[in-house]
């Protein structure tokens, strides 16, 4: 067994167990802790496939901001544990079989069509350089459009999440 | 040497979990962190494929998800937050009607 | 890197161990160094009764909170209770591990860098554990429930996310010159001088705005005066740990010395040319300067902060988010753009 297959199955399991009690979890903060050990454990997958930048940007943006984000909001409405309701039921009956099927039968055919080539951990060192060449050069139309997004989203947050009674303090 | 498929299987497993979370939970703060769960699985396939394929272009793809997740929570959060304020209720089941 | 595995192994395990313990060392002199210069600020003693100059003091800190009772309150929730501090305190101990503290050092043939790990995005990987090092403040906050807590670990995270993206913008200065996110590489280009006397440092290479910018955010960062909203005493009780007491409360106290440490070490490194500084005296002394060069320079950072603690009074909290985002924010972007400009002449 490679050193690499280990540490793979290392931060796949946490990956994993990360996962099932992000679905286990009743408490929105303990799903929140569990969904950012996952953030983590991926970004060690991705320096493991050689992607370093991409390793830090994900705990940056994805595990230092996003999560924070939500940690905020749990801890701003005070989010309690949920409770079990009807419409619940009726997506466990028809929801998780499918889902679980689905997921099988992906799995059985990456499995069995895509061959087991392995993948040469380290040959594509990704270095920030080259990233950005092929961001600001062959993908620079993408991302002018993503940069409006993002005006777009922050106009929206501030609109949607300001008080209506603050405006009209303000209009009068 | 990691064989690809298990990247590819461990990406669809997380994208599993996070379609499972996004139909058996009913907090709605919940629901939202099982989508970038989802977006997580994505991203590990689009990396793994980079590696694969010696294409650096998978991983420019992983920041434009990444930009899209952040611009998805900010507003979603904005949403949540709204409507908690009007209904004083984060369960979806709950939140039915369209005028209080 | 072209170590032997067994001889790469043992250094390493040495320097993070060496590294570790003058960390924890500098933590404790720098509270020394603080209730020492405060006092003096305020036209009072410090510590001045254990040891000569109080030098003891941190030690007898130390013991004080190692034999206090460790008290859960019933009410917190306590697994987040617990695990908050020990998060605040790995996140704030382990960036340490990529910051070059001098140049490699020839011992047995072998050339060993000093630096616990040469990674070519220690920049990235800092600001990636320094961004998750929120979660220990945010948690301890939540956990406690406490509202004073509650609301000290709101104002941290909102605080803190704010923050960060000045900070990030300030450094992103630095890198369109440099071309690397090595912290080494940065270093290293910031020797030599301008004009034959005025040394090379980024500062004095059209970045002093950059470092302004820096120096602000990363007081909001480590939540020290003016910024300390999170545990504003005044308002708060004493904010996010309030409900923690001996070992705990240490923790995040060291968590925040700790953090300031690697503040001060991240500005060095890249505004003041890290370990840069004459070089004199026989080969022994030649290599030993250059960390201590760097540790003065770290020094002065530590004085600077304890200064600006004494002086400044706390700011509001909605005046610290109008200036994170309405001044900070633009300055941090413009200075961006003039640099990039410069860089593109």
């Amino acid at each position: 067994m490679s050193l690499h297959l280990i540490l793979f199955l290392l931060f796949g399991a946490i990956c994993v167990a990360g996962a099932v009690n992000l679905l286990v979890q009743r408490h929105p903060i303990n799903s929140a802790l569990s969904l950012i050990a996952v953030m983590a454990a991926l970004a060690g997958e991705y320096l493991l496939l050689g992607a370093e930048f991409v390793a830090a940007i994900q705990v940056i943006v994805y595990a230092g901001a996003i999560m924070v984000l939500f940690v905020f909001v749990i801890m701003l409405l005070n989010a309690g544990e949920e409770e079990e309701t009807k419409g619940s039921r009726v997506a466990i009956l028809f929801g998780v079989p499918g889902v679980l099927t689905g997921a099988v039968l992906t799995g059985w055919v990456v499995l069995r069509h895509s061959g087991t080539e392995p993948v040469p951990i380290g040959a594509l060192p990704g270095p920030p350089t080259e990233i950005a060449h092929l961001l600001f050069h062959d993908f620079l139309l993408p991302f002018e459009v993503t940069s409006v997004l993002v005006l777009i989203a922050i106009m929206g947050a501030v609109v949607l999440a300001t008080k209506p009674e603050a405006t009209e303090r303000k209009a009068r | 040497m990691v064989p690809l498929s298990y990247y590819l299987l461990l990406g669809g497993f997380l994208f599993a979990c996070g379609v499972i979370g996004f139909l058996i939970k009913r907090n709605i703060i919940t629901i939202f962190m099982s989508i970038e769960l989802m977006l997580n699985g994505v991203n590990l396939s689009f990396v793994a494929f980079a590696a694969h394929w010696h294409a650096l272009a998978g991983q420019v793809f992983v920041f434009f998800v990444m930009v899209v997740a952040a611009a998805e929570a900010a507003v979603g959060l904005a949403i949540i937050i709204a409507v908690f304020r009007t209904r004083e209720t984060l369960n979806v089941d709950q939140v039915n009607l369209l005028k209080l | 890197m072209n170590l032997p595995i067994p001889i790469f192994i043992a250094a390493s395990v040495i320097k993070s161990v060496i590294v570790l313990f003058v960390l924890l060392t500098a933590i404790a002199y720098s509270v020394w160094l603080e209730r020492k210069v405060v006092g003096r600020i305020q036209n009072r003693w410090g510590p001045s009764r254990v040891g000569p100059f109080g030098l003891l003091q941190p030690l007898a800190d130390g013991l004080k909170f190692i034999f206090k009772e460790d008290l859960t309150p019933p009410h917190v929730y306590r697994p987040l209770f617990l695990a908050a501090p020990m998060i605040a305190m790995i996140f704030a101990l382990t960036s340490i591990s990529v910051i070059p503290f001098g140049n490699s050092i020839t011992v047995g043939g072998y050339s060993i860098p000093l630096q616990i790990t040469d990674v070519n995005i220690g920049l990235l990987l800092i600001l990636g554990i320094t961004s998750m090092g929120v979660y220990g403040v945010a948690l301890a906050g939540w956990s406690s429930n406490n509202k004073y807590s509650l609301l000290g670990g709101l104002r941290a995270s909102a605080q803190m996310v704010s923050y960060e993206i000045a900070l990030g913008l300030s450094l992103v200065g630095v890198l369109i010159q440099s071309g690397s996110f090595s912290l080494r590489t940065i270093v290293d280009q910031q020797g030599g001088h301008f004009a034959g006397f005025i040394p090379r440092w980024n500062f004095f290479h059209g970045q002093f705005i950059g470092f302004f910018v820096y120096l602000i955010a990363a007081f909001a960062e480590t939540n020290r005066i003016p910024f300390d909203l999170p545990e504003a005493e005044g308002e708060l009780g004493a904010g996010y740990h309030t409900e923690y007491s001996a070992m705990k409360f240490a923790a995040f106290f060291m968590a925040e010395y700790a953090n300031m440490i690697t503040v001060g070490c991240l500005a060095t490194l890249l505004f003041f040319g890290g370990w840069h500084g004459p070089l004199f005296g026989p080969p022994l002394m030649q290599a030993l300067l250059p960390v201590f060069w760097f540790t003065v320079k770290v020094v002065c950072f530590i004085f600077l902060y304890i200064w600006v603690r004494g002086t400044l009074p706390r700011l509001r909290y909605d005046q610290l988010m109008s200036f994170g985002w309405k001044f900070l924010l633009p300055l941090a972007i413009a200075n961006l753009v003039a640099t990039a400009i410069a860089v593109v002449w």
